[in-house]
């Protein structure tokens, strides 16, 4: 039993979703389910990690059908990590729902699409299979459509048909490209892939449909210029669901984008200058936009596609310290921009809105709450010792040594600009004087709750600080294991060896 | 909707399409046919027997909300794939079959109930979309 360890991650969350629909009309009992459900997750999630770590890459072939005929399943280091982040947002998010989901809300299956969302999420960091990833990308776009809508407010309708149309493009155009992959080359096992495609001779070709790749894995992680329907739609619904799709939504993208551009398609020279380019934009665009918001939580959304950048930028220096790089912030990332989403929860319970000009006084009335909310702000910015520091390490470093100035030049200039715009955002809601208006009657505020529901909303924030300290005081144990995805990613025939297992154990 | 002719008619044809959805269901796995499209003749004849007879004497008819149809299909599903790792150790949704042919059915094996399962999930969101929106109509 225990050597199917691989696809547990998937089953316990369809699990949980499965009982959670069989407890539609009882909301207490789903809350419940939802945070043992996310708990298990955890567990297994460590237990896989520690298995990958101890034993090198891990694969099963579903339905036992040999390699490149079947679907495989495939848990390298980088896909391990990202479940064991992707549970640990969920356990967090399971907890932090019991109390800002209302139980209308729950009743129209809340909790069970955010466990198929959490499932596709484990299924397409797992998946050695591009049509497969594909059928996973469908479930979290189905899922979190269904996220998105729940409540069925105007300002969410709106935001949720920009979001699906977009990403239905996208999803259209990754389609195209793996029919052009699978006329050229008769396969779509990752693994098989990266020994065909080196040697077809029409690299041409190969590298246009890596682009068409690129196009389709671009528009979900929200990279310049078809960013726009990531702020138009992250801030309207629920907290808990835009803290989800913050914290991985995206990355999903950028981890589709790592993976195919380091194992099946390796980034040639002008590949390299294109994703140059766009991170450059992506970044300038985001920290723009950040800029001139003037809702929190929009500027929030703009600094996801701002620090998209940095992983784009990271992929695009292509040498293993870039990866490195690339990979920490994408960790790093996934965990603060999940709490900064979760902070906007907070906020609207404090103020009763996320308009940044009527906001402030949050040090003078909450001082420890400011504390803990200092934490992720600052991390996004880079102070050392906080986690936002240590990749950019790696990536300054990278670009230096590979002498590629312009690209220090766009990571310095994220940097500062997300200074600027951290600085700003605390000025407007920590320190200046609030300008008082009047309650919204039927919205029960911050200072109304019991302790029971302040906690439901501040443990979860705080067990994510946890994570980010932990990350940015042992940020050694990350380095070792971005190490170890970096010197996995560069030599695809760790995974070729994994998923054919010519050897039986892949040593590293 | 009132008409003695598509009243008196779906009450027969009510038993033999679900007779008829239960055949193409166990006829699926070598020839066409299958869960999936079971599970939509079987939808539509109790969309037929609404149509005829209203809503509410299908939901008598049903006993049980048809939504609750769904994740029982997908826990038989997932139990169907899980079979293999508890029983043989094999990995996930490896076919397992029965020796013995048993009879009407022939050969049974994890496939069948797999498909079962989506039969169930197809009739309960087919019924739970057409009952919502004829409620709201």
């Amino acid at each position: 039993m225990s050597e199917h360890l691989t696809i547990y991650p998937i089953i316990v969350h369809l699990l949980t979703a499965i009982l959670l629909l069989l407890f539609w009309m009882k909301p207490q009992v789903q809350r419940y389910i939802s945070i043992l459900g996310s708990a298990v997750g955890i567990v297994i999630a460590v237990l896989l990690f520690q298995r990958v770590w101890e034993n090198g890459i891990q694969s099963v072939q579903l339905g036992n059908w040999e390699a490149p005929f079947g679907i495989s399943m495939v848990a390298d280091t980088l896909a391990v990590t990202l479940i064991l982040l992707t549970n640990i947002v969920a356990f967090a998010l399971s907890i932090y729902s019991t109390e800002t989901m209302v139980s209308s809300r729950v009743k129209f299956g809340y909790y069970a699409i955010f466990h198929f969302l959490v499932m596709g999420l484990s299924g397409a960091f797992l998946t050695g299979d591009l049509f497969n990833l594909y059928v996973w990308f469908e479930v979290i776009i189905i899922s979190s459509f269904v996220l998105l809508t729940i409540g069925g407010r105007k300002i969410q309708i709106e935001g949720a048909v920009k979001y699906f149309t977009l990403n239905m493009i996208s999803s259209i155009i990754f389609l195209t490209g793996i029919a052009m992959v699978y006329g050229a080359t008769g396969s779509l096992n990752m693994a098989e892939l990266s020994r065909i495609i080196p040697e077809i001779e029409n690299k041409g070709l190969m590298a246009t449909i890596s682009l068409v790749f690129f196009i389709g894995f671009g528009v979900k992680s929200g990279v310049f210029p078809l960013y726009f329907w990531l702020p138009a739609s992250y801030h309207t619904p629920p907290a808990a669901v835009s803290a989800l799709f913050a914290g991985l939504l995206t990355k999903v993208g950028i981890y589709a984008m790592i993976r195919v551009f380091t194992l099946i398609f390796p980034l040639g020279e002008t590949n390299q200058m294109i994703l140059m380019i766009i991170s450059a934009l992506t970044i300038f665009f985001g920290g723009i936009g950040a800029l001139v918001q003037k809702d929190v939580l929009r500027v929030f959304s703009y600094l996801i596609i701002c620090h998209i950048g940095f992983m784009v930028g990271g992929l695009s220096l292509f040498t293993e310290v870039a990866i490195i790089g690339a990979v920490l912030y994408m960790f790093h990332d996934i965990i603060v921009k999940a709490t900064l989403f979760m902070m906007g929860g907070v906020f609207y319970r404090i103020f009763g809105h996320t308009k940044m000009e009527n906001m402030g006084g949050l040090m003078n009335n909450y001082p420890r709450l400011s504390l803990l909310f200092a934490i992720p702000l600052f991390a996004l910015v880079g102070i050392p010792p906080l986690s936002g520091f240590w990749p950019k390490v790696s990536l300054f470093s990278a670009s230096y040594e590979q002498g590629a100035i312009f690209m220090l030049i766009v990571f310095i200039f994220a940097s500062l600009i997300t200074l600027v715009i951290i600085a700003k955002v605390w000025n407007k809601t920590f320190s200046k004087n609030p300008t008082t208006l009047p309650r919204q009657k039927n919205l029960r505020y911050f200072d109304q709750f019991s302790i029971r529901e302040k906690a439901a909303f501040i443990v979860p924030i705080a067990m994510l600080v946890g994570v980010t300290l932990y990350y940015s005081f042992f940020a050694e144990h990350f380095q070792l294991i971005a190490t170890r995805i970096g010197e996995e990613l560069m030599n695809s025939e760790h995974y070729y060896n994994a998923v054919f297992k010519t050897k039986e154990v892949t040593e590293l | 909707m009132k008409s003695v002719i598509l009243n008196t008619v779906s009450k027969t044809l009510l038993p033999l399409l679900i007779l008829f959805s239960v055949f193409v269901l166990l006829r699926g796995h070598y020839l066409p046919g299958g869960g999936f499209i079971g599970g939509l003749i079987a939808a539509v004849a109790f969309i037929l027997h609404a149509f005829a007879n209203g809503l509410t004497e299908t939901r008598k008819l049903l006993r049980i909300h048809p939504g609750f149809l769904i994740p029982v299909g997908l826990l038989l599903a997932v139990i169907s794939a899980l079979a293999p790792i508890l029983v043989t150790g094999e990995p996930l949704m490896t076919g397992l079959w029965h020796d013995k042919d048993i009879a009407i059915l022939g050969k049974i094996g994890s496939a069948l109930f797999f498909d079962t399962g989506v039969y169930l999930v197809v009739i309960g969101v087919c019924l739970t979309i057409i009952f919502t929106i004829s409620e709201s109509v």
